[in-house]
């Protein structure tokens, strides 16, 4: 009785606000960034008004999670009697959103063809930005979660200049079968038929995805809900696939009698190319710099496993990885992060395997888990989260990890999981 | 530039001297019997005994089999005969090389591939489960190349050896201390056409 009083005084409240808004729109920045006040070095504080209709409740705690998530926004949630205080107004309650530390609020309606979003700057009292955005219905819940993705990425962009990661899930192995999950530990569920997947990555722009299996031992490139073809198959291993960073081939690892080494095939499959000249020992993992003019891996032939780059035609290979004398060192699985400046990998440290980064710049290294064994990192797109296999809860699952607050969540539940992958961006649909 | 390296060793192995020197009187090593059973360091060493004990064992059994004259090598039966054909090998953490006592079942299995020409065989190289799973195939594979270029060194064709690797994807036994992780490093042999197997002569 109460809530439906109380959705019945958002309604009027909306019919209120909304004229104003879409007088706001001419002046309303389409730009990046709607310069919102806040203090550097913290985050600017959101409210996330309720949403009234069918779904409205989804919808407020999807973007809320979404911004929480993101560790760029603070989500500043209201109690009951601030609820109740936001539906009794006749505007935007400016002076409420102030004494909650807000510098933005943002009031999503659903329209009978999407979402309707205006964000309010509460500094300087006035609709910052309006805008439309096409969804599914809430039938189709895929493309309906993914269509308020990406809402939430976008507002992230609108608050604080940087685009979220909403519109993203993440490749792993479970059981013999590739899982996708979406990057807020939403609908997963399997993506290939029962095998024996390996490592997996994803093509630039999120269609495809290449994987290999140790049984036929081959490499595989597969539409996303779609056609699989073989694109290296034979006698040996072959292992760790990765697209190039034009998405038009593949690198990974191959061996019979003599070493595993590198080598490239284009992404429909033809001839095969070596690139790396590991003279017995094995070379594998390959991750490209954003550029694609490096490629960092994984090589034995120091005697113990070492990060090395070369170029992406296998000449000029420098040891990244200091080495440690005396230390029976053991790094392994980089991921080269999207903004260029590091790699990220895992290390035995004290018996277990903690993640670390290195700088590309100065070599500097940084450890970033204690908790548990980690490993296997993979990058998010915005080049601060990473996806990652911790035991720190008993069982291998997925964490996240935000590299720079330190923050973590735990992303997948249930039977144990290896080999992550984060997507690039994805389309709404 | 003699005298300054000359210098340079004079200095750090002083330092050395130096440190050494400063350095505490080590504490009677505690007895045995004392240590808690959950002592780290003493399950370590409690394993490595054992493993060395292991092969020990092993090692001596191959040899035994190994010098087995021919009149015994006459009387081996075909069970014996497939079961050599089979022996696994065991190899040391991180690495492919051929410890002694897989030398010795390698040699054995040799002659019996030498007497049966067309007996193919496939190679499948294990590992144990510490080390990332993409190490660990090529860690495999490294393992089952280098047992196939020992028994190709030893005469058989290599046409006759394919090689492949599990990584860590297949344990022998399950379990996580040096025991388990002892008997899951390792190559494997399956072998084709070995219905009536022909015995070696020597």
């Amino acid at each position: 009785m109460h809530l439906a009083l109380a959705r019945r005084a958002i309604f009027a409240l909306l019919l209120l606000v909304m004229p104003a808004p879409l007088l706001a729109q001419d002046t309303a920045s389409r730009g990046v960034r709607i310069g919102l006040s806040y203090d550097p070095g913290t985050k600017p504080g959101v409210v996330m008004l309720p949403v009234s209709g069918i779904g409205g409740d989804s919808i407020a705690a999807i973007l809320a999670r979404d911004l929480d998530f993101g560790d760029r926004v603070n989500v500043i949630a209201l109690d009951a009697s601030a609820a109740s205080t936001v539906a009794r107004a006749s505007g935007p309650n400016w002076a409420l959103f102030a004494k909650l530390g807000a510098a933005a609020a943002v009031q999503v309606t659903p329209t009978a063809s999407g979402l309707h979003v205006a964000i309010y700057n509460v500094a300087t009292r006035q609709t910052a930005r309006i805008r439309d955005y096409p969804a599914p219905p809430m039938s189709d819940p895929r493309r309906w979660r993914a269509a308020v993705h990406g809402v939430s990425d976008d507002l992230e962009e609108a608050l604080t200049g940087v685009r979220g990661i909403a519109s993203t899930r993440v490749l792993f192995e479970r059981a013999r079968r590739l899982w996708i999950v979406d990057s807020d530990g939403e609908q997963a569920g399997p993506a290939t038929a029962s095998g024996t997947p390996g490592s997996a990555d994803w093509s630039p722009d999120g269609r495809r995805i290449v994987y290999f299996t140790y049984v036929p031992s081959q490499i595989v490139v597969q539409e996303i809900g779609g056609r699989a073809r073989t694109v290296a198959a034979g006698s040996g291993v072959y292992i760790s696939p990765v697209f190039t960073p034009d998405g038009s081939g593949i690198v990974y690892a191959h061996g019979v009698d003599d070493g595993v080494d590198l080598y490239t095939v284009p992404a429909e499959g033809g001839t095969s190319r070596r690139l790396s000249v590991g003279r017995g020992s094995d070379n594998v993992s390959p991750t490209f710099s954003p550029d694609g003019r490096r490629i960092a891996f994984m090589s034995g032939r120091a005697g113990h496993p070492e990060i090395y780059t070369m170029d992406s035609d296998g000449t000029n290979v420098d040891l990244l990885t200091p080495l440690d004398i005396g230390e029976s060192a053991y790094r392994a699985s980089p991921d080269w992060s999207p903004d260029g400046r590091q790699v990220a990998f895992q290390s035995r440290i004290a018996g277990t395997f903690q993640l670390m980064t290195v700088s590309l710049r100065d070599r500097s290294l940084k450890q970033l888990t204690s908790d548990g064994g980690n490993e296997d990192p993979s990058w998010a797109p915005d080049g601060r989260h990473l996806v990652f296999v911790s035991t720190r809860s008993g069982v291998r699952q997925l964490w996240v990890l935000d590299v720079e607050s330190g923050r973590t969540r735990q992303l997948t539940r249930g039977a144990s999981v290896h080999l992550p992958a984060w997507s690039p961006r994805l389309a709404a649909n | 530039m003699h005298n300054r390296t000359a210098l340079l060793s004079l200095v750090i192995a002083s330092s050395f001297v130096g440190i050494a020197g400063c350095r505490k009187k080590p504490e009677p090593a505690p007895a045995p019997a004392s240590t808690p059973a959950t002592d780290l360091s003493a399950q370590r060493r409690a394993d490595s005994l054992a493993a060395a004990q292991r092969r020990a064992d092993s090692l001596a059994a191959a040899q035994a089999a190994a010098s087995r004259d021919a009149a015994a090598m006459a009387q081996v039966t075909q069970a014996e005969l497939s079961a050599m054909l089979s022996a696994r090998v065991y190899f040391d953490y991180d690495t492919d090389a051929l410890r002694d006592d897989a030398i010795a079942t390698l040699d054995q299995k040799a002659m019996v591939l030498q007497a049966n020409p067309g007996v193919t065989v496939t190679i499948t190289g294990h590992t144990d489960e510490r080390g990332t799973s993409e190490y660990n195939l090529a860690l495999g594979q490294r393992r089952a190349a280098q047992t196939k270029r020992y028994l190709v060194s030893k005469g058989i064709d290599g046409s006759r050896l394919a090689t492949q690797s599990m990584g860590d994807s297949q344990p022998a036994v399950q379990g996580s201390d040096e025991a388990a992780y002892q008997q899951n490093r390792r190559a494997e042999f399956d072998s084709r056409n070995a219905g009536t197997l022909a015995r070696p002569r020597s």
